[in-house]
């Protein structure tokens, strides 16, 4: 007050001298009057002001609520007026608060910065939301709408409603609209607008109407003798079906309406308070080693008076039985709250629909991941009946590969381009060379194979941890493959997944073109049913052997890239693969790339579905999943497309 | 005519029980328990581990150079033995401690006080403090070695009667009880999982009632329980695969329709073996782990069952004193080799470390063994003995 009057002072002297420059606006008169206010506002007292500026809005009110906010008023303690500033040569260049035009100059002295503090500068801006609503800017009008969002309150209903007939923009018209719907269905005025906002909501899909029919339909638990007659009951909860018996006595103790029980530990400590003599109430302490002694032994001190009495299950059984525990709405309107209801079973159902969707993404793009990782097994465990426990390693290898084409090319879609061959080169030589050198001695023993390749496995294994390091290795993905597909607030895919989808699918198509199509195809479907009489008809089953096997191994590379996309490079992403692979190809049926599609269709349909049941728990998934397999080969087991007739072999 | 006793038939098993007996006395003679020295506890505790892993390998060649089931899945009845015996001795030790430290009170505690602090001794590291219902018997000795047998041969019974009457066999199995294996360990590395998740059990080295005796002591006497073991356990084998029984099994392995269509059940003859191993993998397993003094899921994971595959093959399949050199042979080089005792070899702009190359070197001496010593270093006894009888698979 004694700044005010002092300022009052302060204008009549400077009077005289600052009168060409004075403002005359109804905003400066209006903020003159509440000065002490303007120039040190409070949190809980600046309402005051902006309540008075929002009922008039004179001119220039939304400017001013935002450079005030933004540190950007002054005052002038020559006239005691309020001015926007801009530091010009070693004085400050004045301007009108009401029109922004400059009306003279001021030197440093003469100013004062007002600076509102944290909680101020937040009330500033919940009353600037409304003027910024019809901001021509954008952007701006985006971040009201948030502001709202965050802080939803029955006054920015009106404002938001005006706000919508001007809105050039269409997507942002259609997101006022749905807020102010929003703002209605809580805080409509009348019961009949609420309930048709509610209504509207029941069609939504959205994470913040479900959040808005939450609010409205907040509950709170409670215990009464009976039932109250005034309340908006949610739902009567029976003890031992809704609420645990444990609970229910816990909300008596809280409501004041029974005593605490005495748990074991209070009991004892109860006990070891009152020794006398090596004696708690008659019993000695070496006793108390049993649950009856110590019972006997309270109630002795109970019956002195020296302890509370024991609660016993009885008391607790007669006190529950006595009361109602009931459920009750924080709104207190029956119609609103069934309305919100049927909205948000409505909204739910529908949310549960689009889960389903999405998780069948989900499981589709795992599918598709499994299938790159088998499909070149499938061909060499499949068509030519050789265990190749190295498989991961050519996927390992295959990632490293585009690990160290990063390294060198810096450009991450080029690196790609550049890395999707190259693996498939690398790995296509290795596996030529580990086919002539290890795997044609031993094609009359199969289970050995496993074990030879096994041998190669773990010293690859080791040699990538020697050349790399144990640590993983990032391969990271161009700009465009980051972010999501988003198609509504419950379904989205990642880029990245659609991308390794659509390799899946080329590496499919080629394929089958290659076994179906092509003399290489040919060769190696005769060479797969009878090496001997192939032979006779001229073709060589060593090259083709070879061959086939460097094809396998070199889809294996191109699955590895993809993978290293999707998650880390490490030495042992291989081995993380190898027996999901073989699951697939085994559930699949060998010897079939449909039967590879369909086995890795049913895995990852299968892990998604079971993590849907259980999302916390991806090891279980993984458990119950290879159950499932182990029981499903007992039923079907050459898998799900069985070769028939003499290409089944034996 | 007389039927010749098994021993008879296969000289080699005295051989075996002469050499395993002068071993083990040699050893203890050299132990700090006896006083001397020159071996060292820890190192006892390696020799009594080997022994275990030579008798798992035992139960394999049985399984898989025997009966031609190559079963990469052995080492989670390996592991389940261990977890059984571990959970009397987690939960043995436990209680004593606890009952110490709660005596200190001024009131005496209730069994139940006592029961629910062992509890939260053990699971609070899981979150949580109450005994899973598979502990309901783990105060018991008697119950939790019965089920060292019970357990691991049940799932073997099941699982192989499941396989082998779908008649899955060859590449198939292999992967289906690595499958097995794999199912095993990710459920055992849950939380949730009763066994503590991927803590797993620990501090099995200290024996519960002998806090007095010392490990050189305690390491002696598991030294020779699995010495006794592996010895009954090959003899065992050994009369298993001897005389018309060892015959039908032999001949599964070299052509299974042949023996069935001569009217043997083939199946039993295969779940018998089978569940029969897994049982001696079991007992192995739980003489393993008080040595090694923690079980964590880890351990059964599927490379380990591998791994097993690769001791037999290396020391010859198809006859049990392979099986044990090649487990013998392979685990304390391995063991040499990694824990820093093999020389570095300088090349001068690279210097080879043996704990970073080791698995290098072993990978790729496997593959040779495989194309080029099929019968392993088994076979050079074979090569000595030139008129010795081989059982090796062809």
């Amino acid at each position: 007050m004694l700044r005010a009057t002092l300022l009052v002072i302060a204008f009549c002297l400077a009077l005289p001298a600052q009168m060409a420059t004075a403002q005359d606006s109804p905003l400066q008169t209006l903020l003159q009057s509440q000065a002490g206010e303007v120039a040190k506002p409070g949190r809980r007292s600046v309402g005051v002001v902006i309540d008075a500026l929002v009922a008039e809005t004179p001119e220039g009110t939304a400017l001013f609520l935002e450079r005030w906010q933004n540190k950007g008023v002054f005052l002038n303690e020559t006239d005691g007026l309020f001015y926007y500033a801009q530091k010009s040569g070693d004085g400050y260049e004045l301007f009108d608060i009401a029109t922004d035009t400059p009306v003279g100059t001021a030197t440093k002295d003469e100013l004062t910065e007002i600076r509102p503090n944290g909680g101020v500068r937040r009330v500033i801006g919940g009353a600037l939301v409304q003027f910024q609503l019809s901001d021509p800017d954008k952007e701006r009008r985006t971040a009201a709408l948030d502001a709202i969002l965050r802080s939803p309150d029955a006054s920015q209903i009106e404002p938001l409603r005006a706000s919508i007939e001007g809105e050039p923009d269409n997507a942002l018209r259609a997101r006022k609209e749905r807020l102010a719907n929003l703002l209605t269905a809580r805080f409509g005025a009348s019961t009949d607008d609420r309930i048709t906002a509610i209504n509207a909501l029941s069609g939504t899909i959205d994470v913040d109407s479900r959040a808005a029919l939450n609010q409205i339909l907040t509950k709170s638990a409670s215990v009464a003798p009976e039932l109250p007659q005034d309340a908006n009951i949610a739902r009567v909860l029976t003890v031992g079906e809704d609420i645990s018996q444990q609970d229910a006595y816990a909300q008596l103790v809280d409501a004041g309406l029974a005593p605490e029980r005495q748990t074991a530990d209070t009991i004892k400590a109860r006990l070891s308070d009152n020794i006398v003599d090596g004696r708690v109430g008659g019993i000695p302490v070496g006793q108390l080693s049993s649950e009856e002694n110590r019972e006997r032994a309270y109630a002795a001190l109970a019956q002195a008076g020296t302890v509370p009495p024991l609660v016993t299950d009885e008391t607790v059984q007669a006190a529950i039985a006595t009361h109602a525990f009931f459920e009750t709405y924080a709104e207190s309107d029956a119609v609103i709250t069934t309305a919100a209801e049927t909205a948000l079973s409505e909204v739910e159902a529908r949310v549960a629909r689009n889960q389903i969707f999405d998780v069948s993404l989900d499981a589709i793009s795992l599918a598709s991941i499994y299938f790159l990782a088998a499909i070149g097994l499938a061909i060499t465990f499949g068509v030519m009946g050789v265990i190749n426990m190295a498989h991961g390693e050519f996927i390992m290898m295959g990632a490293y590969t585009g690990y160290v084409v990063q390294q060198i090319i810096p450009d991450y879609t080029l690196s790609l381009v550049v890395a999707l061959p190259l693996a498939f080169a690398v790995t296509f030589a290795a596996g030529v060379a580990m086919e002539r050198l290890v795997i044609r001695w031993l094609y009359h023993r199969p289970l050995e194979t496993l074990l030879a390749t096994f041998g190669i496995s773990i010293a690859l294994q080791q040699l990538a941890k020697n050349i790399f390091g144990t640590q993983a290795r990032p391969l990271t993905s161009p700009g465009w493959l980051d972010g999501a597909w988003v198609i509504n607030d419950v379904v989205q895919i990642a880029n990245i997944r659609i991308a390794i989808f659509v390799l899946a699918l080329i590496f499919l198509g080629l394929i089958l073109f290659v076994l179906n199509k092509t003399r290489l195809g040919l060769e190696v479907r005769a060479v797969t049913q009878n090496p001997g009489m192939a032979a006779s008809m001229g073709i060589n089953p060593d090259r083709i052997n070879m061959l086939t096997f460097g094809l396998g191994s070199g889809i294996a590379g191109i699955a590895g890239v993809a993978i290293g996309l999707y998650a880390k490079v490490t030495s042992e992403m291989g081995a993380d693969y190898i027996v999901q692979s073989f699951m697939t190809v085994v559930v699949g049926g060998v010897g079939n790339v449909w039967g590879t599609l369909a086995g890795a269709t049913l895995i990852g349909g299968l892990q998604k579905g079971i993590e849907w049941f259980n999302p916390s728990n991806t090891l279980a998934a993984q458990t119950y999943m290879i159950l499932f397999i182990i029981l499903f080969i007992q039923f079907r087991p050459r898998g799900i497309v069985a070769l028939k007739g003499r290409a089944a072999g034996d | 005519m007389k039927r010749k006793s098994f021993v008879a038939e296969n000289p080699s098993i005295l051989w075996f029980l002469a050499a395993l007996a002068l071993f083990t006395i040699f050893v203890t003679a050299m132990s700090e328990a006896a006083g001397i020295g020159v071996v060292s506890t820890s190192f006892i505790k390696t020799l009594g581990k080997t022994l275990c892993l030579c008798l798992i390998a035992v139960a394999m060649d049985i399984v898989w150079g025997y009966c031609g089931i190559l079963s990469l899945g052995h080492f989670a009845f390996f592991g389940l033995g261990g977890y059984a015996i571990g959970m009397w001795l987690m939960y043995a030790r436990t209680e004593i401690i606890v009952t110490e430290s709660l005596s200190a009170a001024a009131i005496p505690p209730t069994p139940e006080e006592i029961h629910d602090a062992v509890a939260t001794q053990i699971f609070g590291v899981v979150g949580t403090n109450e005994f899973p219902l598979i502990w309901a018997f783990a105060d018991s000795l008697f119950m939790q070695l019965a089920f060292v047998i019970l357990v691991p041969g049940l799932l073997a019974l099941v699982f192989g009667w499941l396989a082998f009457r779908s008649r899955v066999t060859g590449v198939y199995l292999s992967i289906l009880t690595q499958a097995m294996t794999l199912a095993l360990s990710l459920y055992l590395f849950q939380n949730d999982s009763g066994l503590r998740g991927n803590n797993g059990l620990s501090g099995l080295q200290n024996i519960p009632y002998l806090g007095d005796v010392p490990q050189s002591m305690i390491s002696i006497a598991f030294f020779w329980a699995s010495a006794l073991a592996l010895a009954l356990g090959y003899v065992l084998c050994a009369y298993v695969v001897s005389g018309k029984m060892g015959s039908v099994i032999r001949g599964i392995r070299d052509n299974e329709s042949r023996v069935r269509f001569l009217g043997y059940h083939v199946e039993s003859y295969k779940l018998f073996v089978f569940t029969l191993t897994a049982v001696i993998a079991a007992i192995a397993g739980a003489l393993y782990y008080p040595q090694a003094g923690i079980i964590n899921p880890a351990e059964i994971a599927p490379i380990a069952s591998i791994y097993l595959a690769v001791w037999v093959a290396i020391g010859g399949r198809g006859r049990l004193y392979g099986a044990v050199i090649g487990a013998a042979f392979v685990s304390l080089l391995s063991s040499w080799f990694t824990g820093g005792g093999a020389p570095s070899i300088p090349l001068g702009f690279y210097t080879i470390q043996w704990t970073d190359w080791w698995l290098v070197l072993l990978g790729l001496s496997f593959v040779a063994v495989t194309l080029l010593a099929p019968q392993g270093i088994g076979g050079l006894f074979d090569l000595i003995g030139k008129k010795s009888k081989s059982e090796g698979a062809k």
